[in-house]
């Protein structure tokens, strides 16, 4: 037994230093930043409530937070509604069932920095491919990522486009516990599909919803090769993000104490976001 | 009715998976094509060209960036998997004073944003004089929660008596943990590597704060900085540096997409 708790503490040692330096220490020294004012260059001064001020009245912040907020708007319904369209296609006997699969899933591997460079060219005004097919059917082209109001929904559209394979897999996954005996009694009553789907389908499958609406949420709340890519934050600073504007204050103008509050923000408006919605999905399932 | 919706369904998945591998396919073939042809939809080029490659290749580091993000991801592969297999072996399988704290630690670390920790991290590093080295990129990953609790969770399951009749011979925990876990986890080091090399492969916000030095960059990094910058100066030069960091990921999912999908899936890692 001895020898068990000494070569359990040593294997176990490395970690937990590491978690000291590399998981407790950034986040206390976060709520520390807040306070401090900080170029890294000469020494960190006091600030007071400065930073948390400047953060509450910082028109380009709320505009970010406002920015978010429309992305959400166009993504969350976009991805849960592709998401479960392509899962209920997938979920029958197929052939090629795996290709179809990997196909859906094969953006998810692809990296964001990739994507991003590739979609500003298929969304380029002039010569973007999409622009091209649009003229082709006799319609008009549009500005995508020139036009303030194109050029956030044309960055969740793709993102959407990006992420749905992964969230495919989660609803395959809770499509398989759908009882086969629910399915045939429900049929055995005489519903329609769209009947079957509203009322089995649907509510079986709340569960992924969440899953599907809190990851999608937060992966929405760190939005940053995207716009930092194709539109540097504009039109307008439409497409600006929160984890842009933090990077930008970090990294272009050193200032350590007021990026680290908004990282501090970030995270306090994810936690609540998240817990808005699990609130409020939650309320819908007991109804 | 049947085979009409069961035509109708086949067309509709076509048009899905185009939409999904087209704008790949078109960038392909796009790297292959002289400025004017760009931007066209076909996807054989009227005149094959290899300029844009060369011209990425002479312009930015690009062979090197391969072989920092190679060397990289590797490294931060291979610590995840012997390092957080030992922790996660003793969290699962031995009892020491600390491991219930530890365990809840772990679960805790996985609750907080990145974004919280980013700047205090980049001051970390700033401190530690480590701006524009290796170090910057992979120390702050040799551990990784989600894969010490997915392995913890693979261990748990194992057979007691193994360890103990192992034991019984003489075997201290190390060599029980690499010559009998290992051989029986593959499922669950396959999941691992695969979300943590690919984690890494990805990653571009980190090393945009940490590494300035074109020497240093890792490829995504250096493809956004190359893109942004002008160096690129054509779409197809662009596209071009873009499949150096493509093509490796595209070969490896051909042949492993099965293990991709799980891997990627159970970890929550999106590109």
């Amino acid at each position: 037994m001895r020898a068990e708790q000494r070569s359990g503490s040593l294997m176990a040692a490395p970690y937990a230093a590491f978690l000291l330096v590399f998981a407790a220490y950034p986040i206390a020294f976060a709520l520390v930043l807040v306070f401090l004012q900080w170029d890294l260059v000469t020494t960190p001064s006091f600030a007071g409530l400065d930073n948390v001020r400047l953060l509450a009245n910082d028109g380009r912040f709320w505009r970010a937070v406002a920015n978010t907020f429309v992305f959400l708007s166009i993504h969350l319904p976009l991805q849960i509604a592709t998401a479960l369209v392509l899962a209920l296609a997938l979920n029958r006997p197929l052939v090629l069932r795996s290709f179809w699969r990997a196909s859906f899933f094969l953006p998810v591997v692809i990296s964001g920095a990739v994507v991003a460079i590739l979609w500003s060219n298929l969304y380029a005004t002039d010569v973007g491919l999409i622009n091209r097919l649009l003229v082709r059917i006799g319609l008009t082209p549009v500005p995508w990522l020139t036009d303030p109001s194109t050029a956030m929904p044309a960055i969740a559209a793709m993102v959407t486009w990006k992420n749905v394979g992964f969230y495919v897999i989660i609803y395959l996954a809770g499509l398989q516990y759908i009882p086969r005996s629910c399915q045939e009694a429900i049929e055995m009553e005489g519903a329609t599909a769209w009947q079957r789907f509203r009322h089995l389908t649907l509510p079986m499958l709340l569960p992924q919803t969440i899953l599907v609406v809190t990851l999608s949420t937060i992966n929405g709340f760190q939005l940053f090769i995207e716009p930092y890519v194709m539109t540097g934050g504009g039109p307008l600073r439409r497409t600006y993000s929160i984890v842009l504007y933090l990077y930008t204050n970090a990294f272009s103008y050193q200032k350590m104490g007021y990026a680290a509050t908004i990282g501090v923000a970030l995270a306090l408006i994810i936690g609540a976001v998240v817990f808005i919605q699990r609130r409020v999905i939650g309320k819908e399932e007991t109804l | 009715m049947k085979t009409l919706g069961r035509i109708a369904l086949y067309a509709g998945l076509t048009v899905a998976a185009l939409t999904f591998i087209y704008p790949f396919l078109w960038m392909a073939s796009a790297t292959f094509k002289p400025p004017a042809e760009v931007g066209t939809l076909a996807l054989i080029p009227d005149n094959i060209t290899l300029d844009n490659y060369r011209t990425m290749w002479a312009r930015a580091p690009f062979g090197r960036a391969l072989l920092n993000s190679t060397m990289v991801a590797g490294t931060i592969t291979l610590a995840v998997l012997v390092f957080g297999s030992m922790t996660a072996y003793a969290m699962a399988r031995l009892r020491f004073r600390g491991r219930p704290a530890l365990n809840a630690v772990t679960l805790a670390v996985l609750l907080v944003p990145g974004q919280l920790t980013l700047i205090p991290m980049y001051t970390l590093v700033v401190q530690l004089g480590w701006i524009d080295t290796y170090a910057a990129l992979i120390v702050p990953y040799l551990f990784n929660a989600t894969a010490i609790l997915m392995m913890r969770q693979f261990f748990l399951q194992m057979p007691q008596s193994l360890i103990d009749s192992a034991r019984m011979d003489g075997m201290g925990e190390l060599r029980i943990l690499f010559t009998i876990f290992w051989p029986l986890s593959k499922p669950v080091l396959s999941i691992v590597a695969i979300f943590t090399f690919m984690g890494s492969w990805n990653e571009v916000l980190w090393p945009l704060l940490v590494v300035r030095e074109q020497q240093l960059m890792t490829l995504p990094q250096l493809l956004t900085v190359f893109a942004l910058g002008g160096g690129a100066g054509s779409i197809g030069v662009s596209l071009a540096s873009a499949m150096v960091l493509v093509v490796p990921v595209v070969i490896a999912y051909a042949f492993l997409q099965r293990n991709f999908i799980e891997s990627m899936a159970s970890s929550g890692v999106k590109g």
